[in-house]
């Protein structure tokens, strides 16, 4: 059994963050994922909204970690090479929402997190597509988009560069006691562990009662979304939300960092913690909500549809140690503003963790990552450069993306190496546009299964489930 | 630099059939093709059924493709395969990207576009429910059958009726796969009669019209999927949902012209087609750019494809040769019944023109009316019309005198 100091469960932005901490340090650090691929649950399917922190009640842990966590996320993903934009966000009222938007700017205050008042025609000059009923709008300057799923695969590659292990398809399904040491068993073995960090999102509650720590009572709300056209992305420059109510911060229209815009997500209680199956009424409320706020909706101009579940155990994120098992850190019921702040979080786990662990920091260790190549965005002498030196960046395959073979043999070929369809999309975008892999997916298979070695019946999508699944017959 | 006459973005028999009608009206020509092959979707489409018009015989889709490529081999056309073209500049440049050739930059005299179209996606319909594996548009579904020898399940559903997934039912159903159901929004097929006959019935495979799928199930294979009735205003009547067990669902819910190269440069583009609005020589409004085949309009039959190419093509070489005589135009428009007609517009001059259309619902014996200004160029009937099988009518251009309009007399 391979021993480690230090053991994170769960690869969403908040295990891998922790992780990319840890692996600073002279330590055997070690990340256990239960899916084929980090940020494969609710880090994959969010808003990728970096918020500015001026809606969070005042004194919480959520209001802590989002102020502090923003200006971490610029810098990160920076570091990471990860799409981003500081685009501001607007919370946009009609006549008689001025009131909630005081409210929300004397929060603002108490957050310390700078926001303006805009009267309709400054809104106008920030974002000329708002409904002709908006009257009033909270300006915050900080506040942006990141591709969420890409901070998280940027946080796992830059732990891997700096040694720390992550093992994939590895749920975590017993936790033991041992000698001072906990023992965890997975399908991929059993690992020997002196630290437990608990960061498996909407199993979090679960990871608890394994280990025996606190028990919490989970609730999950679940948000759909349209994801639009990369053509609709001119008409909108910044977040435009609604003003939040009880039940979240109500239906966005917003850019993502890879150039699409989304409509989303709605709030739907459930008490199944795999839910993630958009409904009929649910997009239905999309369809009537998007206009109060925003003036040209264009749902035929979808490309996909998808849900995300939010993790809610009471009314606050849970980080801290548990008081009932010794060396067991607790980083869950982390919904929104999570993304957001996980770096912060990990900040303040891994000094937690090092109350025990003690760690001196390694002589060295990588900050900032190599850029990926993106035929997108380079300039015309690069990519004569780049073609003359691997011809694979002159073989496009996806062709909505115009994404290359040679970025795809990159992502399969990244420190944690993408293994399935769905990975090599989340980390090139291939298979992303408005094709949505039908004129890709098959040669994406097929530069899988060379690279890895693999028949084409064995490639998977993501998840475990394979596409080419039988053979036609054979003629004799 | 590279410098041609004309150069034809899309290789498949709508960019080869307009090459070669270009290069025999004297212009220097190029096919830019992004695939390792020519032939466009026809490689993938291994049935019987293609040239029973152009060519009067039968054969399968490599071999319709196959008797085009041989006529590029012979007269020596310039071909750059794997290369995409990515941008049209000014002065009419391609720029296309080529793992053999890097950036290839073509100053163009005159422009085919001849990109094909694409498969409307389950996100573009906004399909509901879980997002498992298992679900194909039935263009990839084929792909895997027939170009990689995969087959994608074996107890299938498909949801649409257009040509792609009824070719694909039966082709699933000989390779040993149940195809339990076909479900159709529309009380109408959107696919050839011929293909309903051939493709279901013959092999006893149900289809409800006026149907659609409400949820899928299963994570992370689909495992079923519920479907239920659709009303008059095509929303689902949920109380009337019925589940059915399948390890496959196939999209075939229409075709997209692939218009990215020139989506927001400018060109007057159609609503009803998505693709360029052109003149009878499939000049689109951009002067010297051409469009023709699936780019242009989606078609069922790949015999018109081929005829609409050569149109373009050789016109194409007589623009870039400055001999293309453009007249005044008069705007060619749809109503009653006809979802669109084309060209959307016609010069003035002597000749015959075809014009093609579509309509929107299934209509029996109604009659076609054409008209320009106070005068009725066409007045036919037509035993049944079907918005699956594009029509045609000719008119003499010396009959013009004024806005054409295309309707239906029921
Ligand atoms: C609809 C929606 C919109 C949101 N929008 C925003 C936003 O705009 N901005 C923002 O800042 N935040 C947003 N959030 C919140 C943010 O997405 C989450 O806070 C964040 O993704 C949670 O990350 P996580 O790492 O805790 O969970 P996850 O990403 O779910 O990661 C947990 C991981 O643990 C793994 N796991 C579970 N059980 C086990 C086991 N037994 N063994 C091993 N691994 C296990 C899971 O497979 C998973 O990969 C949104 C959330 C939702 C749902
Ligand atoms: C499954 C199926 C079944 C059919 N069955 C029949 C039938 O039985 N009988 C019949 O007559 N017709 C049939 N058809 C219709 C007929 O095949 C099509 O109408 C015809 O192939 C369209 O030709 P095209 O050249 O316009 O497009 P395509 O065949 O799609 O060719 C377009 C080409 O352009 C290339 N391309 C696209 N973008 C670029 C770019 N930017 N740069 C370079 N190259 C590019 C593509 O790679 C492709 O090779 C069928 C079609 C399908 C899909």
């Amino acid at each position: 059994m391979e021993k480690f100091d230090v053991t994170v469960i769960g690869g969403g932005i908040v295990g891998t963050a922790v992780l990319d901490r840890l692996s600073r340090y002279q330590l055997k650090a070690l990340l256990l994922e239960k899916c084929d691929d980090v940020a494969s649950f609710t880090t994959r399917a969010n808003s990728g909204i970096v918020h500015a922190g001026y809606d969070c009640e005042p004194g919480t842990l959520k209001a802590k970690y989002n102020v502090l966590g923003n200006p971490l996320i610029w810098k990160e993903a920076e570091e990471l090479d990860v799409p981003h934009l500081k685009c501001g966000s607007i919370v946009v009222v009609g006549e008689d929402g001025l009131d909630g938007l005081k409210e929300l700017e004397r929060k603002a205050k108490a957050n310390g997190v700078e926001v303006q008042i805009l009267d309709r025609e400054e809104t106008l000059k920030l974002e000329p597509n708002v409904a002709d009923r908006i009257a009033y709008s909270l300006y915050a300057p900080t506040a942006g988009i990141v591709s969420p799923y890409q901070m998280a695969i940027g946080y796992a590659d830059r732990a891997v560069s700096n040694g720390a292990k992550i093992v994939l398809e590895a749920p975590v399904t017993e936790i033991r006691s041992k000698g001072g040491e906990y023992i965890l068993s997975t399908p991929k073995g059993e690992f020997s562990t002196r630290l437990v960090i608990n960061c498996a999102g909407a199993h979090g509650a679960d990871i608890n009662d394994l280990a025996g720590a606190e028990h919490f009572e989970t609730t999950y709300r679940r948000g759909d979304y349209f994801v639009l056209d990369s053509t609709e992305r001119k008409n909108v420059n910044t977040v435009i939300f609604p003003l939040p109510t009880a039940a979240g911060k109500g239906i966005l229209v917003a850019p993502t960092a890879d150039g699409n815009v989304i409509y989303g997500p709605t709030a739907i209680d459930t008490n199944d913690s795999e839910d993630v199956a958009s409904s009929l009424d649910s997009l239905d409320v999309l369809r009537a909500s998007v206009p109060l706020t925003y003036k040209r909706p264009a749902f035929n101009k979808c490309i996909r549809v998808y849900s995300g579940l939010r993790t809610l155990i009471g009314h606050d994120f849970v980080i801290g140690k548990s008081k009932l098992r010794e060396n067991f850190i607790m980083a869950i019921g982390i919904c929104s503003p999570g993304l957001t702040s996980a770096p912060a979080i990990a900040d303040e786990v891994l000094s937690m963790a090092q109350e025990t662990l003690h760690a001196e920091k390694k002589a060295e260790y990588v900050t900032v990552m190599p850029r990926h190549k993106r035929i997108k965005e380079l300039s015309e002498e690069e990519i004569e450069k780049l073609i003359a030196e691997d011809s694979r960046y002159g073989r496009i395959v996806c062709r909505c993306e115009k994404v290359t073979e040679g970025e795809i043999v990159d992502a399969i070929h990244s420190p944690l190496p993408a293994t399935t369809v769905d990975a090599v999309k989340r980390r090139c975008r291939a298979g992303m546009g408005r094709c949505q892999g039908g004129f890709c997916g098959t040669r994406v298979m097929q530069i899988l299964s060379r690279e890895l070695n693999i028949p084409l019946s064995e490639v998977k999508k993501g998840l475990g489930a394979n596409i080419a699944r039988y053979r036609v017959k054979e003629v004799e | 630099m590279l410098e041609y006459d004309v150069v034809v973005i899309g290789g498949g028999p709508a960019g080869m059939a307009a090459a070669i009608a270009a290069y025999d009206s004297g212009a220097k020509t190029l096919i830019l093709e992004r695939d390792v092959r020519l032939g466009g979707i026809l490689n993938q489409c291994i049935h019987q059924g293609f040239g029973l018009h152009y060519f009067k015989e039968e054969m399968t889709g490599p071999e319709y493709a196959d008797r085009f490529r041989k006529e590029v081999e012979k007269r020596g056309i310039d071909v750059m395969l794997e290369a995409m073209a990515l941008s049209i500049g000014e002065d009419r440049t391609v720029t296309a990207l080529s793992p053999e050739h890097g950036l290839v930059k073509a100053k163009a005299g005159a422009i085919v576009l001849a990109m094909g179209c694409r498969e409307r996606t389950a996100g573009a319909i906004a399909l509901p429910g879980m997002r498992p594996a298992g679900i194909y548009t039935a263009g990839m579904a084929q792909k895997l059958c027939n170009i990689d020898g995969y087959l994608v399940g074996k107890e299938v559903v498909i949801l649409g009726s257009g040509d792609i997934g009824l070719i694909m039912a039966r082709r699933m159903t000989t390779e040993g796969a149940k195809v339990k159901l076909v479900l159709e929004l529309m009380p109408y097929s959107s696919g050839l009669k011929r293909n309903i006959v051939q493709c279901l019935d013959d092999y006893g495979i149900p289809i409800k019209y006026s149907h659609t799928i409400t949820r899928i199930v299963g994570n992370p294979r689909i495992e079923g999927l519920y479907y239920a009735p659709v009303g008059a205003d095509r929303k689902p009547i949920l109380e009337k949902e019925q589940y059915v067990s399948c390890d496959a669902l196939l999209l075939s819910v229409g075709l997209i012209p692939e218009n990215d190269l020139i989506n927001g440069s400018g060109v007057e583009m159609s609503p009803v087609t998505n693709g360029a609005a052109v003149d009878e020589n499939r000049m689109t409004s951009l002067e010297g750019v051409f469009s023709c085949g699936n780019v242009l309009h989606v078609h069922d039959l790949v015999d018109n494809v081929s005829e609409e190419a050569g149109i373009a093509g050789s016109a194409a070489a007589r623009y870039a040769k400055g001999e293309l005589k453009c007249g005044e135009c008069v705007n060619v428009t749809a109503k009653d019944g006809v979802r669109y007609a084309l060209p959307q517009r016609v010069n003035r001059g002597e000749g015959k023109v075809r014009l093609f259309f579509r309509v929107d619902n299934v209509y029996k014996g109604a009659r076609l009316v054409v008209e320009s200004g106070e005068k009725t160029l066409v007045g036919r009937k037509f035993q049944v019309l079907a918005p699956g099988e594009m029509g045609s009518v000719d008119i003499e251009k010396s009959d013009i005198c004024g806005d054409i309009v295309v309707r239906l007399e029921k």
